[in-house]
């Protein structure tokens, strides 16, 4: 037996120690969903680099290794101190090795306006919520990782904001891979259904404490109710020896308003899909994102932004700074459908390399069925301006500074667009952190 | 202050320089003039720090140091400011920002205290009058989307921030209106002082109408061939270079 199918089978294996679990509640619709699922993975197995959308992102090595996906952590409030983010204020949820830990954390909204309940909580008593929506927009049927996802999510958390409700206080969610005793992996599933006519801004944080190996394969639907406004922002700060799988999932109704920002900070291995239907009209999406990877670290992120009705806009600015020998990947898909007449729909990918065993792969893909639209797309990877370095030095700056500076300058189009100090300072203190060491 | 010695430079496996002598002391104004590949601009990059060139021969002392042996932003930190003949532009970054971050660069080599928030404003509001730019302009991106004459300014402006004791205006003057020019110079005239030097690197006279050169040197060939005071400026603006070419020529000839 390969080690392909050992962690295969271990998956399947821990599959069907939680069905034998259910006490007869498998017939309910989300425990069939759940079996789909993992059928369809079973058929799909782990992708290799033969698989398109896999090309540069080889997931060989994450296989080989194995995960335990039930650990017990004693991560306690003295642990939070390792990871403390000051200035850090609203509603902070904790999630340590993808279980929910209420005791660290705190909820400030009030509920009439937003609901904040992990998943197994609602699934015990409102099992109509989550049925209504799960599975419903991720891809489980041919993608392996979220079909993966669907089948084995532990925990996670369902975010419900009102109609008509704009949620000061922002939501931000932490998950915490504590390795320190044992590989660990961990499958969170959260679901965020925003009503219409609201407002709220959300963030998702990731981090790695510990030395030994980590595996997150994480799926976050997102559903943009009629005149909402969302924010929503994915930080990740984890350990050289992790991997991570993430799908944003985001569906978007009429007259509606998305931004995104992603900034991968630290990983060993990371695979970011961020998928925006557009279904309704005068919608807006904005998708930015950031990575700078240093050492031997790999970040690929794979957009689609997928137009279905007409008049609406799409902005997608994705910058990236690579160091010593790290590899980035970004795959940028612009689908406007038959009826998506009058969509204007942007992308721009930037990446500056700052050493020559560094290497950026980027492919846009644009597909357009609909006549009357306006789309254009752009990606350039080169090396900062030699002349506007000496500019710098001439004037006092030290080489290195002048680098620093502009590298900072390159990255702050993307981090400006985040709301949350605290997770803007966090991004801001890392990527300064980063790049003086560069 | 600044003493130049047989100085020879290349780029790539072009030379030149080739050979240039050059004393100037401390509150004089040396204008450079010649023909077009002459290496006017070169001789500016290179004491600037320009790493495109390659110093081959030749010595340049600076106020007692080695200035070929330092960094570009040590030449800075030491007094030394290039105006270009093209300004870059930097997305991102600030003028007032580049210009903290300069100010604060060059006083920490020179063991002095930074610049507090306050006093740099007062010195950015004065020094800004000087040169009439506008306050919009210095909160934007460095030169970036400016016309060619803001950013002329800008160096000026520059320069007046950062106090230098020896600037080189490499063509400042080249695609100015009147106008501009008339500005660039004005804020020039008001700098001059008793301790503080400058190489005005040009090639037509127009400029020298306003900033009025103590001494005017001919470069031609990667040598200065020619060396008078502003009458000199004059009478090449009346003959061309021509005269000096063939007479250069002639001799090498020989």
């Amino acid at each position: 037996m390969n080690t392909i199918t050992d962690f295969k089978s271990q998956l399947i294996a821990d599959f069907q120690l939680s069905q034998a679990t259910l006490n007869g509640k498998s017939t309910l619709p989300i425990h069939q969903l759940r079996d789909e699922a993992m059928k369809n993975f079973d058929k799909l197995g782990f992708p290799t680099i033969r698989h398109e959308e896999w090309k540069y992102s080889n997931v060989s090595n994450l296989i080989k290794q194995t995960f335990d996906f039930h650990t017990k952590t004693d991560f306690k409030k003295a642990d939070l101190k390792k990871i403390h983010l000051p200035h850090l204020k609203g509603n902070v949820l904790y999630f340590i090795n993808g279980v929910y830990n209420a005791e660290l954390s705190e909820i400030a909204t009030p509920e009439n306006k937003l609901k904040v309940i992990p998943f197994a909580e609602v699934l015990a008593k409102q099992p109509e919520l989550i049925e209504g929506h799960f599975g419903k927009y991720a891809n489980y049927q041919t993608d392996a990782f979220t079909a993966l996802n669907t089948a084995l999510s532990n925990d996670g958390v369902v975010v419900q904001v009102a109609d008509n409700k704009v949620v000061e206080e922002p939501i931000i969610i932490r998950y915490i891979s504590d390795v320190r005793l044992a590989n660990v992996g961990s499958q969170p599933r959260n679901l965020i259904i925003v009503g219409k006519n609201s407002q709220v801004k959300i963030a998702e944080a990731y981090r790695t404490v510990g030395e030994n190996a980590a595996f997150v394969n994480t799926v976050t639907e997102i559903i943009v109710g009629e005149s909402s406004i969302v924010d929503y922002y994915k930080v990740q700060d984890e350990s050289d020896k992790s991997y991570h799988i993430g799908t944003t999932q985001v569906y978007q109704k009429g007259r509606s308003y998305f931004y995104a920002a992603t900034a991968t900070l630290n990983g060993g291995f990371v695979r970011n899909n961020l998928n925006v239907v557009l279904d309704g009209e005068h919608i807006e999406s904005h998708l930015y994102g950031l990575y700078v990877p240093n050492g031997k670290q790999h970040i690929d992120n794979h957009t689609l932004v997928d137009h279905q009705k007409p008049n609406c806009e799409s902005n997608e600015l994705y910058k990236g700074i690579l160091m010593d020998k790290s590899t980035g990947v970004f795959n940028g898909k612009i689908f406007v459908r038959e009826d998506a007449q009058k969509t204007n729909a942007y992308q721009n990918c930037r990446n500056v390399v700052t050493s020559d065993e560094a290497t950026m792969n980027t492919k846009p893909q644009l597909e357009i069925w609909a006549d009357d639209v306006k789309c254009s797309h752009g990606t350039t990877t080169g090396q900062l301006n030699d002349e506007a370095i000496f500019y710098m030095q001439s004037r006092g700056i030290p080489k290195k500074e002048a680098i620093r500076l502009q590298l900072l300058a390159f990255a702050q189009d993307v981090v400006s667009q985040i709301k949350i100090d605290s997770i803007r300072e966090y991004i801001e203190k890392i990527v300064l952190a980063k790049l003086e060491v560069a | 202050m600044l003493t130049i010695s047989n100085l020879h430079a290349r780029i790539e496996e072009k030379e030149i320089l080739r050979g240039i002598n050059l004393e100037i002391k401390p509150g004089e104004v040396h204008a450079i003039m010649g023909p077009n590949g002459s290496g006017k601009s070169t001789l500016a990059s290179v004491l600037a720090g320009r790493e495109d060139y390659e110093v081959t021969e030749g010595t340049v002392t600076f106020n007692g140091k080695d200035l070929l042996d330092l960094a570009p932003e040590k030449r800075a930190a030491e007094g030394i400011f290039l105006a270009f003949q093209y300004p870059v532009e930097i997305p991102g970054v600030t003028t007032i920002n580049f210009l903290k971050t300069a100010i604060n660069e060059i006083r920490k080599y020179n063991g002095i205290e930074p610049l507090d928030a306050a006093q740099f404003l007062k010195r950015m509001r004065e020094k800004a009058k000087l040169v009439k730019i506008d306050d919009a302009l210095l909160k934007r991106s460095l030169n970036e989307g400016f016309s060619g004459g803001e950013k002329k300014r800008n160096e000026i402006f520059q320069m007046a921030m950062l106090e230098p004791t020896l600037a080189i205006l490499d063509e400042t003057d080249s695609g100015l209106d009147i106008d501009a020019l008339r500005i660039v110079a004005e804020g020039v005239n008001q700098l001059r002082n008793e301790n503080r030097s400058f190489v005005i690197v040009t090639h037509y006279q127009r400029l020298l109408d306003y900033i009025v050169p103590d001494f005017v040197h001919v470069l031609y060939k990667g040598r200065i061939v020619k060396s008078g005071t502003k009458e000199l400026a004059l009478e090449l603006e009346e003959k061309g270079y021509d005269w000096i070419k063939n007479e250069v020529d002639a001799l090498e000839e020989v």
